[in-house]
């Protein structure tokens, strides 16, 4: 027998009981079938298991402006440098002062960041290329980036490998990561909005401040192996 | 009104003030009290230890004992709490093990009528002062079960705040276990007396004369260490306060 | 690089663990281990209490959490067939094994076929519980963990001693120390003059690791949650380790339990508002990665590895799972809030749990995934006092009190229980005949009709006894007067005085 066969054996004799027990709760009617029935004659992917589902969407009625303060506040509080700015024009001086400040002599650009974003950056560009090795990378100063959304409620960008996100790989190893939200389109107040708008076929990264670590003593340390610099540009529109 | 005092075993063979201080206080509100005397244990030491079976008997003397009461009124937060919390599971494994249902329905005929004293003071009597005098300054513990199991949240600490002459003294950490727990108390001994030692150390360090609990066995627990120590505190059960007056006040 | 030392034996094999009292007595003895623990549970027990009451949902997002838990519980094997399925589409490989050891012959040869012979790790509680890291080193392969605190009890030749921060029972100037002496032997040595600043610190850590990270071919993880519906695979971390090794090698390896597939990728939303808030008191944990097989274009855009291998691990959770009380251990998400809350925890300390699941949690998990034959499993149920704060604090509502006091009867009495599968019916655990026979004497006496006499009666010998004055009893005993003194005897007990009084109102 395999360990398959025999985990899924073990599995349905145990649940066999057919009572609810104080660990597991009767759900909704017709899935108490028994164990062995229903498994092999497909998923239903409109299936809703019964879980109660009475927790909120969202935390506050807010308008687009306090959600966008709120994002701001909350990325600040874990550290990552807030930056607002607004029309493409702005965005490019401003990008252009950040990787000056931060005296960038090389910069990541993703395939599909616009490119006046960049046009009054001084680094050199490095494209991101499925054939740069991880050490290679890892001697670029900075990347930009824009993000599939943010989460204002936890202070959240989610990346998703689109255009002009890149691999995963490039907002990891450079030290300084700046990443552009558009505001107010790019931005949902709490996690329960974001779910639908993401897709988990991509491969999909959450970024809530710099890399940290609570390791000594439990008490909250930014950066250790992430971008330990991550400056989030809110880009209203003109 | 009258009500049935279940005053357990712990109070009954090592603290009868507690249960005196009850039978005052409840008298001075105008309620009437019996006691049956067929009660003992509820059996908590023996399930809480691994010996359900053993508590079974104690279920069903317990439950019988208080037959007929509209009111079971408990000076124990951790006894009201075996009672509502596990009574009816004990009920119904004995049933589904195969001795049948009686047991699970004298643990459902008894948990809706049994109440720690404080919720049976401010819910069901409606009342926080209780006219009692005691001139002291006073940090209370709220005992895990009280506040965990029962949820007594402020009941206690309001009624202590109506006393006349007394001052409340916030105990730090005061929602932190004393370090009790029954029989954790010898098969942990180590733990359980760091634990204690915690305790009664931010209770000294409010600067009040007492300690008050509203579970004597946690109190004898504390009251063991602090008698140890020398320390200048000493623990006792609300109910003592409480039933202490002007006229008749606690030595 | 030199002969890789690791401290940490196999999950089931403890067999030297004392039992958990002799454990944590000499842990409380310690008072800088005493002074450690305090700080940081203290620490984060306030930051979660803080990070929850934000969400004034959090009771209903503490409801629909276990009741995704409970309800994937219930049709595990339809789930974990789906997963399979999902992943299997996305281009991943799924490995199923029914214990440690079978886990670890998986993974080895995985690594093996590689030609590879060093991993990145990231943290991860299940190749703990199997005890991989020795099972590769056997096989010539060295693993390195790369989260920080594993780092530092890696290096240190030591052993967590909690599930979130397995280094917690260290200071900053302890782990200073391990740094500076142990960093060199493994790869690029601590900075000269390394100070005890956490930041310091964090930065040998990066430097140290980056190396290793840069060159690494084959990652090891486990993940937080599975989704049955996308076959996604998600890891919660902080320092960007978990991203290093999640996006860096060619291949990576997951071993994960079984309990830990939800149906639904929706579901996600409940346990990622409730684990960061848990754990690290947060209100989202830096870096939360979710990826699917092999991704969209199949690993062919060099976004993370070429080959995934999921393997699904059981390792005693069937057997929990056939436990009506016991299998709601299974809801756990490992958020550790639990052990930060506890009391005994606190005092203890997580080695004293002889596993590395410690706390109020290992103390329901390891007797339950390992069975109680071991002394050590046996006294876990006990290491409670049934406060009462860690079912308060679980995100998924485990009632830990009512599984510890379902166990003791399991010790106590024994009963049935299911071991590999098969229904037994295990003995009482040994050394607990004296106390069965007490608590039998008790209970014959508190429900004899003659009660109140026996009391009466016990009294006045103990009274009698009492002129002695003893302040220490012999045996078991002496366990309580050690610290305390007895309790002052009364006069007679309150029947005689609700007796006497009621002889008074009728005369």
């Amino acid at each position: 027998m395999s360990s398959r066969d025999r985990i899924l054996g073990r599995i349905r004799r145990a649940t066999a009981d057919g009572r609810p027990g104080p660990g597991l709760e009767p759900v909704a009617p017709g899935l108490d079938a028994g164990p062995g029935l229903g498994f092999d004659s497909g998923f239903d992917s409109g299936f809703d298991p019964g879980v109660p589902r009475d927790y909120l969407r969202v935390h506050a009625e807010r308008t687009p402006a306090e959600t966008a303060d709120l994002l701001a506040a909350n990325l600040a509080e874990y550290r990552a440098k807030v930056h607002r700015v607004v029309g493409e024009d702005g965005l490019a001086a401003l990008l252009g002062r950040l990787l000056a400040a931060r005296g960038a002599r090389s910069v990541l650009v993703p395939a599909g960041l616009p490119a006046h974003w960049l046009s009054a950056a001084a680094p050199v560009r490095v494209p991101d290329r499925a054939a740069s090795t991880p050490c290679e990378l890892d001697a670029v100063d900075s990347v930009v980036t824009g993000c599939a959304l943010a989460i204002a409620e936890t202070g959240t960008i989610v990346l998703d490998g689109g255009p002009g996100q890149g691999r995963r790989r490039i907002t990891l190893l450079p030290d300084h990561h700046i990443c552009v939200v558009r505001v107010p389109g790019q931005v949902v107040d709490s996690v329960p909005q974001a779910m639908p708008l993401l897709d988990p076929v991509r491969p999909l990264t959450w970024i809530s401040g710099p890399s940290a670590t609570s390791d000594i003593e439990l008490d909250r340390v930014e950066g250790v192996h992430g971008p330990r610099t991550l400056e989030v540009v809110l880009l209203g529109a003109q | 009104m009258r009500v049935a005092l279940f005053v357990t075993c712990v109070n009954d063979a090592l603290h009868p003030r507690t249960g005196i201080a009850v039978v005052r206080l409840l008298e001075r509100l105008g309620v009437g009290v019996d006691f049956p005397a067929a009660q003992s244990c509820c059996g908590q030491p023996q399930y809480n230890t691994g010996y359900r079976r053993e508590a079974e008997p104690l279920v069903r003397r317990t439950a019988e004992a208080f037959a007929g009461y509209e009111y079971v009124v408990t000076p124990s937060g951790s006894c009201a709490a075996m009672i509502r919390g596990h009574y009816l599971r004990i009920g119904h494994a004995a049933e589904a093990e195969g001795r049948g249902g009686a047991l699970a329905g004298l643990a459902e005929d008894l948990v809706p009528r049994v109440y720690e004293l404080t919720e049976f003071l401010v819910d069901v009597l409606g009342v926080t002062d209780v006219g009692a005098y005691f001139p002291h300054t006073v940090t209370y513990h709220p005992s895990c079960h009280g506040l965990r199991a029962l949820g007594l949240g402020e009941r206690p600490a309001r009624l202590l705040a109506a006393v006349r002459g007394l001052e409340l003294r916030e105990l730090p950490g005061a929602e932190e276990c004393c370090g009790f727990g029954g029989t954790f108390a010898v098969k942990n001994p180590d733990v359980s007396a760091a634990m204690g030692a915690d305790k009664i150390a931010a209770a000294a360090a409010t600067g009040a004369e007492v300690l008050c609990g509203a579970d004597n066995s946690c109190l004898l627990h504390l009251d063991g260490i602090l008698r140890r120590e020398g320390a200048p505190l000493r623990a006792l059960h609300l109910a003592e306060i409480l039933a202490s007056t002007e006229a008749e006040p606690l030595r | 690089m030199t002969a890789i030392h690791l401290g940490m034996p196999a999950f089931p094999a403890f067999p030297a663990f004392p039992a958990f009292p002799a454990a944590a007595g000499k842990a409380v003895a310690d008072p800088v281990l005493r002074a450690n623990l305090r700080r940081a549970t203290h620490t984060i027990r306030d930051k979660r209490a803080r990070a929850v009451a934000e969400l004034a949902d959090w009771a209903e997002l503490r409801a629909a959490g276990k009741a995704v838990k409970d309800h994937t519980l219930r049709h595990l094997d339809r789930y974990l067939l789906e997963l399979e399925a999902s992943v299997t589409a996305a281009g991943g490989t799924v490995h199923w094994a029914a214990d440690a050891e079978e886990a670890n012959r998986i993974v080895t040869e995985l690594v093996l076929a590689t030609g590879e012979r060093e991993v990145v790790k990231v943290k991860s509680m299940a190749t703990q519980e199997i005890g991989l890291n020795e099972a590769l080193e056997a096989a010539g392969i060295a693993a390195y963990e790369t989260d920080l605190a594993e780092l530092i009890v890696q290096l240190g030749h030591d052993r967590p001693s909690h599930i979130l921060v397995p280094a917690i029972h260290l200071g900053r100037a302890e782990i200073r120390e391990v740094f500076a002496e142990e960093m060199g032997g493994w790869g690029r040595p601590a900075p000269e003059g390394l100070g005890d600043d956490p930041r310091e610190l964090a930065e040998a850590a990066r430097l140290h690791l980056r190396e290793k990270f840069l060159r690494a071919k084959v990652a090891v993880s486990g993940a937080n949650f599975m989704v049955a519906e996308t076959g996604t695979m998600v890891v919660f971390e902080s320092e960007g380790n978990g991203r290093m090794c999640l996006t860096l090698p060619e291949t990576l390896i997951s071993v994960v339990g079984i309990e830990k597939v939800i149906p639904t990728f929706r579901d996600l939303e409940i346990f990622l508002q409730t684990l960061p808030r848990s754990s690290t008191a947060e209100r989202m944990n830096p870096y939360t990665t979710m990826w699917t097989g092999l991704g969209p274009s199949k690993g062919a855009e060099g976004d993370g590895p070429t080959a995934f291998h999921l393997v699904l691990l059981d390792n005693g959770r069937t057997d929990t799972l056939a436990d009506e009380v016991g299998r709601q251990a299974l809801r756990c998400i490992r958020c550790s809030a639990c052990l930060n809350v506890c009391p005994v925890y606190e005092r203890a300390g997580g080695h004293a749990y002889g596993s590395v699941y410690p706390g109020p949690i290992g103390a329901i998990l390891s007797p339950q995934l390992r069975g109680t034959g071991s002394e050590i499993d046996a006294s876990l149920p006990y290491a409670s006092t049934l406060c009462g704060a860690c079912y308060e604090v679980c995100p998924v509502a485990i009632d830990i009190p009512e599984v510890l006091v379902h166990l003791r009867e399991r010790v106590a009495q024994g009963g049935p229980v299911t071991r590999e599968g098969i229904r037994v019916r295990i003995r009482p655990a040994h050394g607990h005949a004296a106390e069965r026979a007490a608590m039998r004497a008790a209970r014959l006496l508190l429900n004899h009709d003659d009660w109140p006499v026996a009391l009466r009666a016990g009294e006045r010998l103990l009274a009698r006894a009492r002129r002695l004055r003893p302040r220490r009893l012999p045996g078991p005993g002496r366990a309580w007067t050690d610290s305390r003194e007895l309790p002052e005897l009364p006069a007679q007990p309150f029947r005689d005085w609700w007796a006497a009084r009621d002889r008074e109102g009728r005369a």
